[in-house]
Parts: C-alpha cells; structure tokens; sequence
C-alpha cells in the first residue's frame, strides 16, 4: 500500500488510527521518517476533519486529496464529506480499515456495510480483498477521482489483505473500458455552436467550476475575449475568471449579483461552460432562459438536458472544446449588450453593496469583513468558507485575481467544511494566505481542528463572523416564517479562551476603524491566527432570489413583511 | 409527456455490487421497477440487464444517461416495444384435482401454447414462453378457475431489432483507443 501511495506521487495525508487500519498505520511509522520518508501524515481530530482537509487540499491543488482512516465509526464520518465531495466535484480517495473478509457480514467489531452505505455517494468504491490487488486497485482509484468529471473513490481495506505477504508489482492504470473520462469534441455540434454565437446579438456565458478543474482559464479568457462575450460565474466557479476581468459581470446564483442574474433572461444565446444549473443558480425552471437558444459544454453526459433542455451540447473537457470553439467563432463587439449590465450593476451598488461594504454606524457587517481582507490581499488569497450567511457574504464581496481561489462547499451546504478545509488548503497552496471565513454555528461543529492547527501551525487565517446565531436560517425565518425564531439564537462560548488553551493568536474586532489593522496583524503573523469579528445580529444578505421564485425576480431590498 | 412502458438495457463489468448502484438510480428518481432481469451477456465478463419501467421519455433518457455515468456501467439504451424482442417465462403449478375435473383448464393450457412439465396427483406444473402480456393474460384466466398453487415470472428479457450490436462495437471502439493510447503515450494529442 506504502509503494502504491507512492507511485501516485501522494506526499501529503490526512487520516486518523484505530484498531481495522493498524497495520497501514504501523507501515506509516516508517514511511513518514527516515530513509523511507515519502509523506506527511497530517493527525486531523475527527475523521471528518480529515476529509474536508483533503478536499480543500484537492480544490488548491488540483491534485487528488488522501484519506486514511479505520472502519466503522471512523469511515462512517468521512460520509459527508464524501457526499460533498461527489456533488461538488473533488478529487479525493479515502482508504478505510475494514474487518477481515473471513468475518464479513458476521457484524464483527466495528464491521459497516462500506461498500453498500457509500456507493450512492462516491464516483467508485472497491474492496481490496487481496493484496495482490492493491497496486492495481489504487492506481485505479486515483485515476478515477481526476480523471472526467472528479469525484471521491472510496477504498475498502479488509484487515486480512493488510496483513497477507505478497510481492509488490507495480501496476498503472489509465484505462478502464467501461469509463470514456472526456469524449472527444464532436466537430458537428461544435460548427452549430459557433453559428449560434456567430449570429447573437446578446450572447452570454454561464461559467462553472468545469472551468477550474479543467485547468481552462486562459481558453476561456480567449473565447470571451474574441467575441466579446460577457460572463456570469457561479459561486464554485468565482476564480474561473479574474473578478478584475472586464468581461466578467459577476456571480450568478440566489445570492449572486444583480446585474447576470437579470440578464441573463435577455440574453438570446447562453453558453454554459462547466456548470451544472444548479438550482441555486437557476430558481424556477418555468422561467428560466426560456428566451434564449442555451449551448451547454460538459464533461459530464449526464449533465446535459437534466435542468434545463438545451439546444446544442458538447460534452467533452472544456480545456479540449474551448479552443475548438474558438477557431470557429467570428470576433465581435457586443459593447451595448455589455454596456446594458451597468445601470443593473449601478443599482446593486447603490441598493446594496454601499449598504454592507461602507456603513457609517451600527455594528459591524459580514460584507465589510470580507472586503477588508479583499483589499488586504489585492485578490491574491484563498477564500475558504463555511456555510451560511458567513459563505454568502464571504462569497460575494472576496475578490478573485488568480485561480483556484475559492473553496466552498457548494452543491451539499456542508456547515464545519470552513476550517478543515482551510487546514487542507494551506497544506496544498504554500504560498498564498489563506482564509477561512465562518459563522459562530458552523465554527463549532468542527472546531475540535484547532487542534490540528496548533500541531502543525497551520498558517491559517480564521475569520470568525459571529452573530449570535444560525444566521442563514434566521434570515429565512425572518424572511419567510414570520420572524419565529425558532432555535436559531445561539449561546457563545468564550473564543479568546478557548484560543488560549490552544495557543493560537487571537484578536477580536468590534469597531470598523479597527478591522483592517486587525486583517494586516492576521497576515502578517506567522502561522494561524484567529479573527473574530462581532457582527451586527439580525443582517440580511441581500440582493436574495426567493425559494421556488423566478430568477426575474431577485430582490435587492427586503419586500415587507 | 405520455407514459408509457420502456425497457432499459444495461451492459456491465461482473463485479460485487453492480445491481445495488443500477437500483438506486430508479429509487433516486422515484421510478418504479416492474421487472428485472440480470444474466451473464454473450460478452465474457458482461452482465447484462433487463428492466422495464412505465415513465416518459425524458425520464427514460435521464435514468439511461445516470445508469451509464456509473463507472462499471459500459452502456445502457432504453427501448419501446417496436425496438426489441420481448419474452418471459412463466410457470404454474396448478391443482391436479381441479384441472382433472375442469375441462375448460385443459382447453385453456393446450390454446395457450404452454408446455406441461410434470403432472402427479397433486399438481401439474406448466411453462410458458410468450410476451409478457400473454402471460398475464393466462393467470387471470387460470385463476377464475382457482386452481392457481403457485405462479412465478422470469421478468422479461428483450433483444434489440438493431442492425448493429452497440455493445460489442464500443467495447472494440475502447479497446482500439486503448491501443492509440499505450502506443502513443499519455501526451499525445489524440488523447
Ligand atoms: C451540517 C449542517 N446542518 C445544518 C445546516 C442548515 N444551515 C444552513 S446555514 C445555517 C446557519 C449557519 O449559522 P452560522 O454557522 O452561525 O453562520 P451564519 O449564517 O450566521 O453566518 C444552518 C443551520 C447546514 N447547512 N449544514
């Protein structure tokens, strides 16, 4: 197993012991020192740290993140971040103590039903039954999690195959008959793409996450940039295009801004690059680019007409098709289509965006937080977030000047996916700072991983955005129950002990003439450094696409209630 | 759209744990199975699948599109009834007593163009080869009669009326890409 991880080029590893993954563990002792050093293994303190690790260390990256952990319970808390990891996309594999095949199915000791519990939620899942199979089993394991469309691998590891002696064989595997990673292009749907574009008027891209992990930012800057075409991101897709791009006209989805969610229901030709219409971007589907002609561009077959029915697909890596498409379309000046953005934009900034980045009184607010660490790192650090109304601001006022910059957990909504995967991050991106941006809710359901921090020094920078609530769900609440709060005030614990006892440096930020010193301390100080800002309690993120509603109807202000 | 019945066949590598990920996309989508068959293909290491589902085209294109997406699935197609050929099995066991003294049953079983396999003093076993339809039809009838001990059906398997065989194309298609690949070297162009 030592020599496989190895011939995969794994350096870094995130898991955790117990009784059904000792004999890997004991195998790490001497791969981890030594002459036979190869990894690092990094301690999480729960199994579900150490999968949202690997996964914010894969989203850096762009490498596969590595999970080891025992069975039963101990794989039974990767589950999340698995579920996570296939809906958003990731590249991780998880290796799983397992009991003895001689015992399976007997309920042994911390005996699961891996391979049933985890099938529905994982690209591939496998039991290593042999250990003849190992070198074969995880070269193919790795290979499916980057290969096509990315998702996690789940190795089951019964106990008898990490004991039995074999030799070790060294095997490759970059070929699995059953499995077409990226269809070629076809040249057909491509020239019948190219037409459309040739004879929009008002054309507009739709960009995704497919983007990023297809390592296709400069293709899509050149197809942008020859037809002059402007472009919305979705929330995983924020650092597919450079916020500073003149071409991008903001992010797209429930939260995102004004301006492409609005005209996007003008556009007469949508082109959707690596996305999957999610519904967070789309809200009601009855309304939805019903005007427009849409070209979809997907890896993934599976994607194409599942929301919405589009009128040319080409389902190939968009690193490959993009270019294609490119040589095929006519430059163009679409600069009044492009021009039309501005007074939706001029509105958003005026409704809204002055509102949460430039208050002159009352408490602080999320979207000023964000922005000051925006402007701190010129747009050249990681965003990681959790969940809530901390992601949605976090998301929306971070800038986004090179790739691989944002990690969220978007398609599952994973609250405690912040700060592990901001440990992963740094172990994955050295040379940016990077921030993990959390609410007082989601902080505590991971925050036993302070303890990975203070390890391993972890040079996280944690934001803490506390408002002395759940408050996503307060704001639907608010919004859409009657102001019945129920149960989404919180009780706070004491965070600057709490730091003590870990002996992480902490600040705490309650006055807005104090947050930018307060930001550069955080990035200048060595190593992790926790942030907490007090943030006013009932806010509201806004512009706000409601539940169910149609995108042409996105709220800049809160209608009375 | 209209619903109707659509038979889905599936191709897959013979490993542990297939069928449980083939299920799982209809309960996903909330589609109900109504027969399923699974055996090894003419294709060595291949199972193949049979199942017939009552839903809409869109769905039917869906559930394909999600069954194939699963990584030891090598291909799946959906059919309607002008496509393939169908058949199932069946087999009865009636009562001995109540067929002896019911000339209507003898009738019934001779027209029906089953076959019967043992007759002894308590039952007679029959079996059956016809569209599923028919064999429905048979029971219905049988079982006014209340001489129905037991009855089984082997869900329908169905062949395509296709002129060329999808499934060993691809797997020749993929085999010569593998080929270009291992010749050509992980960088090359055409990969
Ligand atoms: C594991 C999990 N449980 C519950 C939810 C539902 N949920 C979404 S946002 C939210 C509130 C988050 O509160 P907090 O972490 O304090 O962040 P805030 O919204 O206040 O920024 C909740 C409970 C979730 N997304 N994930």
């Amino acid at each position: 197993m030592m020599e496989s991880l190895k011939a995969q080029g794994i350096k870094t590893i995130f898991g955790y012991p117990g009784g059904s993954i000792m004999p890997v563990y004991d195998a790490l002792f001497d791969y981890t020192r030594g002459e036979k050093k190869a990894f690092d293994h990094i301690l999480v303190r729960h199994e579900q740290g150490a999968i949202h690790a690997a996964q914010g260390f894969a989203r850096v990256s762009g490498e596969v993140g590595t999970v080891i952990v025992t069975s039963g319970p101990g794989v039974a808390n990767t589950l999340t971040g698995l579920a996570d990891a296939m809906i958003d996309s990731t590249p991780v594999v998880v290796i799983a103590g397992q009991v003895g095949v001689g015992v399976l199915g007997t309920d042994a000791f911390q005996e699961l039903d891996l391979m049933t519990v985890a099938q529905p939620i994982c690209k591939w899942v496998y039991q290593i039954r042999r250990p003849e199979d190992i070198p074969w089993a995880v070269s193919k394991a790795y290979y499916l999690a980057k290969s096509g469309r990315p998702g996690p691998v789940v190795l089951d590891f019964p106990k008898n195959a990490q004991t039995s002696k074999c030799d070790y064989v060294p095997e490759t595997v970059n070929f699995v008959r059953s499995y077409i990673p990226s269809p070629r292009p076809k040249q057909e749907k491509l020239q019948k793409a190219a037409e459309l574009i040739n004879n929009a008027k008002r054309p507009l891209a739709l960009v995704g996450q497919g983007v990023e992990l297809a390592g296709a930012h400069e293709e899509l800057k050149t197809f942008l940039e020859k037809a002059n075409i402007p472009a919305g991101r979705t929330m995983l897709g924020l650092s597919a295009l450079a916020s500073n791009h003149p071409l991008n006209m903001g992010m797209l989805g429930m939260h995102g801004n004004y301006a492409p969610n609005i005209k996007q229901q003008e556009a007469d030709v949508v082109i959707a690059i690596g996305m999957r219409f999610s519904d967070r971007v789309t809200g009601n589907l009855a309304t939805y680019l019903k005007q427009a002609k849409v070209i979809h561009l997907d890896i993934d077959h599976a994607e194409i007409n599942k929301n919405v029915q589009t009128d040319v697909a080409i389902v190939a890596d968009c690193k490959e098709s993009l270019p294609m498409l490119t040589a095929l379309i006519n430059e163009a000046d679409h600069s009044e289509w492009i021009e039309s953005f501005k007074p939706l934009r001029d509105k958003e900034q005026e409704k809204v965006v002055n509102k949460a980045l430039h208050p002159t009184e009352g408490p602080l607010l999320m979207g000023e937080v964000a922005n000051a660490v925006a402007e701190a790192t010129k747009g050249m650090g990681v965003t990681v977030t959790d969940v809530g109304q901390n992601q949605l601001f976090s998301t929306r006022y971070s800038k986004y000047n090179t790739p691989r910059s944002i990690i969220t957990s978007g398609g599952l909504g994973t609250m405690g996916f912040g700060l592990p995967a901001a440990i992963g991050a740094t172990f994955g991106e050295k040379n940016r700072p990077v921030f993990a941006f959390m609410g007082d809710g989601g902080l505590q359901m991971t925050i036993q991983e302070l303890g990975t921090i203070m390890e391993y020094h972890c040079p996280v920078k944690m934001v803490l955005m506390n408002n002395n609530f759940l408050g996503n769900v307060r704001q639907w609440q608010n919004m859409f129950f009657q102001k019945r709060y129920a149960f989404t005030h919180m009780l706070n614990p004491n965070y600057e002990e709490i730091c003590s006892a870990y002996k992480i440096p902490y600040l705490k930020v309650k006055d807005r003439k104090d947050l930018p010193a307060a930001v550069e301390k955080a990035l200048k100080t060595d190593g992790p450094f926790f942030l907490e800002t007090i943030i006013m309690e009932e806010d509201d993120v806004m512009p706000m696409t409601a539940p169910g509603a149609s995108v042409n109807d996105m709220m800049l202000e809160k209608e009375a209630n | 759209m209209e619903k109707k019945l659509y038979t889905i066949l599936i191709y897959s590598e013979n490993v542990v744990g297939i069928l449980n990920l083939v299920t799982a996309v209809f309960t996903r989508n909330q589609v109900n199975i109504e027969s399923l068959n699974v055996s090894p293909s003419g294709i060595p290491n291949v199972h193949k699948y049979t199942v017939t589902v009552i839903t809409d085209e869109a769905q039917a294109k869906k559930l394909v599109k999600q069954i194939e997406r699963k990584v030891d699935v090598i291909k799946a197609n959906f059919y309607v009834e002008d496509d393939i050929f169908v058949s199932e099995v069946a087999l009865f066991k009636l009562s001995t007593s109540i067929v002896m003294s019911t000339p209507d049953i003898s009738r019934l079983v001779r027209h029906s163009g089953a076959k019967v396999l043992e007759v002894n003093e308590t039952y007679t076993t029959l079996q059956i080869c016809v569209k599923p339809d028919a064999v429905t039809e048979l029971y219905k009838k049988l079982a006014k009669y209340k001489c129905v001990l037991q009855y089984t059906r082997s869900g329908v398997v169905a062949i395509t009326r296709d002129k060329v065989e999808r499934v060993s194309e691809f797997l020749k298609e993929q085999e010569n890409q593998q080929f270009d690949f291992l010749e050509e070297g992980i960088n090359s162009e055409e990969c």
